[in-house]
């Protein structure tokens, strides 16, 4: 790897964040409502906030937007706030600051995605494999429309079916939540089982519609490989079919099954976002959804934006672990 | 299904394949011509046949079925499926029947919309880029793949809650078109960038034919199957969005598009109450669309790029 390739990497990070931060920041004002003072107005019309905090939140909304300093005063205070990962209050529940309520959200829909994400990828990068392979056994084939059906179900949705059958009908799990009413998070065995029966339906149904997706695209991987000279060669070779399977043909397909979870990493997490709300599980997206139902904005731009950032974040270093895999890139400037 | 098939098929199958002159207007022939192109192209025909389906339904709906029986109080509320409400009722008294058939096309509409915008604006950049090269690729292609990292949806949201009072179908439609030319930027670059150095391109440009001229006449043409095959990905992933952004509210209030109605289904907790039957409708025709393009566009895919053909049938 060359230092060129990384700096030229690392600014293309940078840009992404530059550009998330200033769609945070010009949004609110090119927008033909200030959506912004249009909230804090309704609240106080509504009652819903006192007036005491509320003279503390427009002052802090006038530090950081303020209407008396000049546009581009404004917007350094607001990427230097950003850079601290300071989002200010939340407008709904105030004296909790955004990035707290953010960071207590994290580790649910890290865990959430993470696994779920690396198990679909895994599953269904076997399967796209096994059914390119002429020697599969008969049934995989089978199995090839059903895929091809749940991969044209968005997450949420196969996560609302999941819920009504399996929750509903036949209550084999929790209905919603991240854990029982009742019980504090905590290390504990029973919480852990607990929270671990409650992700079984979210974390399937990102599973279940994410393994289509990837069986299609290494379906589509491998069969290039069969035609291939060395995968003859193997077999005059007389080498094992497992072995040739696993050894040639998948370790040439899986390279570009790399690269496109790194460009379809922004799909995954949108649509495990939207999981979460569907499942009311106490990750960011639900984070999420409940400040778009009162609109609390601040707590929008402050989701989006650490959204964006992990993501940014993913996919550079899935980028500089690439070469890792394949030792034919070197990203040398050609 | 042969007969269904054989009205769409002809012209295709004429220009497809070489048939002769016999069997292009010999009547049995024709069947035969029509029976060959269903076995070459059997996803497009099944895809094409789906969408037809449900633009069928959008037209001929309303002739059946009062329309405003879509709109808030107009039945008895939360009744299951019965003769007189066939797909049941919802909460605030909207008949589910009249709401899928006026719904399904304002989230078409929303998709070939915002389609259209991102596949026009994807042309426009991948031509100039992938024909021109030099900065402004650097510039356009930078550009596309930055943004293309970053979550759209998340963009969108921003957007969309800063809208928020003022969204309905047709400014939802150009919310989402704001990133809708990312994939067809990139896709079309690379093909101008293949098709640029092809003989007959570069034999135009030295016959000295202007460089606009070539686009249009030259390029623009032989791209043609593969434009419509990114166009049908353009609005599925336009529908994709908005339906993400209805799923969290962010959609038009007062239109029931089927996202909108899956919103309100879960806003009013139809899910765990058994109203099966508010859900459950808008779920199978967004699936139902998404299978029908997704066919269409693999079925465009194999007759854009032949090679994909023989490699799947080796």
């Amino acid at each position: 790897m060359t230092v060129g390739y990384l700096v030229r990497r690392l600014f293309v990070f940078f840009i992404v964040l530059w550009l998330a931060a200033t769609v945070n920041f010009l949004i609110p004002r090119i927008s033909p409502v200030n959506p912004i003072r249009e909230r804090l107005l309704q609240a106080v019309g509504q009652g819903g906030v006192s007036l005491a905090p509320m003279e503390e939140m427009v002052k802090s909304y006038e530090a950081r937007f303020g209407l008396d300093k000049p546009m581009y005063v404004q917007y350094v205070n607001y990427m230097s706030d950003l850079f601290h990962l300071d989002f200010g209050y939340s407008i709904t529940r105030f004296p909790n600051r955004v990035s707290d309520m953010i960071l207590k959200a994290l580790p649910w829909t890290l865990f959430l995605i993470t696994v779920s994400t690396l198990l679909s990828f895994a599953v269904g990068t076997l399967l796209g494999a096994l059914l390119a392979w002429s020697k599969s056994p008969r049934w995989i084939y089978w199995i090839s429309p059903p895929l091809l059906t749940l991969s044209a179900i968005p997450y949420y949705l196969l996560g609302l079916v999941l819920i009504f059958f399996f929750a509903f009908l036949l209550k084999w799990f929790p209905l919603g939540g991240g854990y029982s009413l009742g019980t504090l998070p905590s290390m504990s065995l029973r919480f852990v089982q607990d929270a671990l029966s409650h992700s079984v339906l979210p974390a399937a149904s990102i599973i279940l519609s994410g393994c289509g997706f990837w069986a299609l695209s290494m379906r589509g991987m491998m069969v290039t490989t069969q035609g291939e000279d060395y995968m003859t060669l193997a077999e005059a070779k007389g080498l094992s079919d497992r072995r040739i399977f696993l050894r040639y043909g998948i370790r040439n397909a899986i390279l570009p099954q790399t690269t496109s979870l790194a460009l379809s990493l922004g799909y995954v997490v949108s649509g495990s976002v939207l999981v979460e709300v569907v499942f009311g599980y106490p990750g960011v997206g639900s984070l999420l959804w409940q400040a778009v139902r009162t609109f609390d904005y601040f707590i929008i731009y402050g989701v989006t934006f650490m959204i964006i950032v992990a993501i940014g974040l993913a996919t550079l270093i899935l980028d500089l672990v690439y070469p890792l895999l394949d030792p034919r890139i070197s990203y040398q400037k050609s | 299904m042969t007969t269904s098939a054989s009205g769409a098929a002809a012209p295709g199958s004429s220009g497809a394949s070489a048939v002769s002159m016999d069997e292009l207007f010999g009547r049995q022939s024709l069947g035969r011509a029509a029976v060959r192109f269903w076995r070459n192209n059997t996803q497009l025909c099944v895809g094409a046949g789906i969408i037809l389906l449900l633009i069928l339904m959008a037209l001929f709906g309303p002739l059946w079925v009062d329309p405003k029986g879509a709109q808030v109080g107009r039945a008895v509320v939360e009744q299951p499926p019965s003769l007189k409400y066939p797909l049941g009722t919802d909460t605030v008294g909207r008949q589910m029947l009249p709401v899928v058939i006026y719904g399904t096309p304002l989230t078409m509409r929303v998709g070939l919309m915002a389609g259209c915008i991102g596949l026009g604006v994807g042309i426009l950049f991948g031509f100039i880029a992938g024909y021109y090269g030099g900065w402004i690729d650097n510039l356009l292609r930078g550009a596309a793949d930055v943004f293309l990292t970053v979550p759209g949806l998340m963009i969108l949201v921003v957007i969309a809650s800063s809208l928020h009072t003022a969204l309905d179908v047709n400014t939802q439609a150009l919310v989402v078109s704001t990133l809708a030319w990312m994939w067809p930027t990139r896709t079309i670059r690379s093909q101008v960038l293949t098709m640029r150095e092809r003989t007959y391109i570069q034999v135009a440009r030295l016959s000295g034919v202007s460089g606009l001229e070539i686009v249009f006449k030259e390029i623009l043409p032989n791209l043609l199957p593969y434009l419509a095959a990114s166009l049908v990905s353009a609005v599925s992933s336009a529908i994709l969005a908005s339906i993400g952004l209805e799923a969290l509210g962010l959609g038009p209030q007062n239109e029931p598009t089927l996202g909108m109605t899956i919103y309100w289904a879960m806003y009013y907790t139809a899910l765990i109450r058994g109203l099966w039957w508010w859900w459950a409708p808008p779920i199978a025709i967004i699936v139902l669309v998404f299978i029908g393009l997704f066919l269409i566009s693999a079925g465009l895919d194999q007759i854009a790029n032949p090679r994909l053909r023989r490699v799947v049938e080796k």
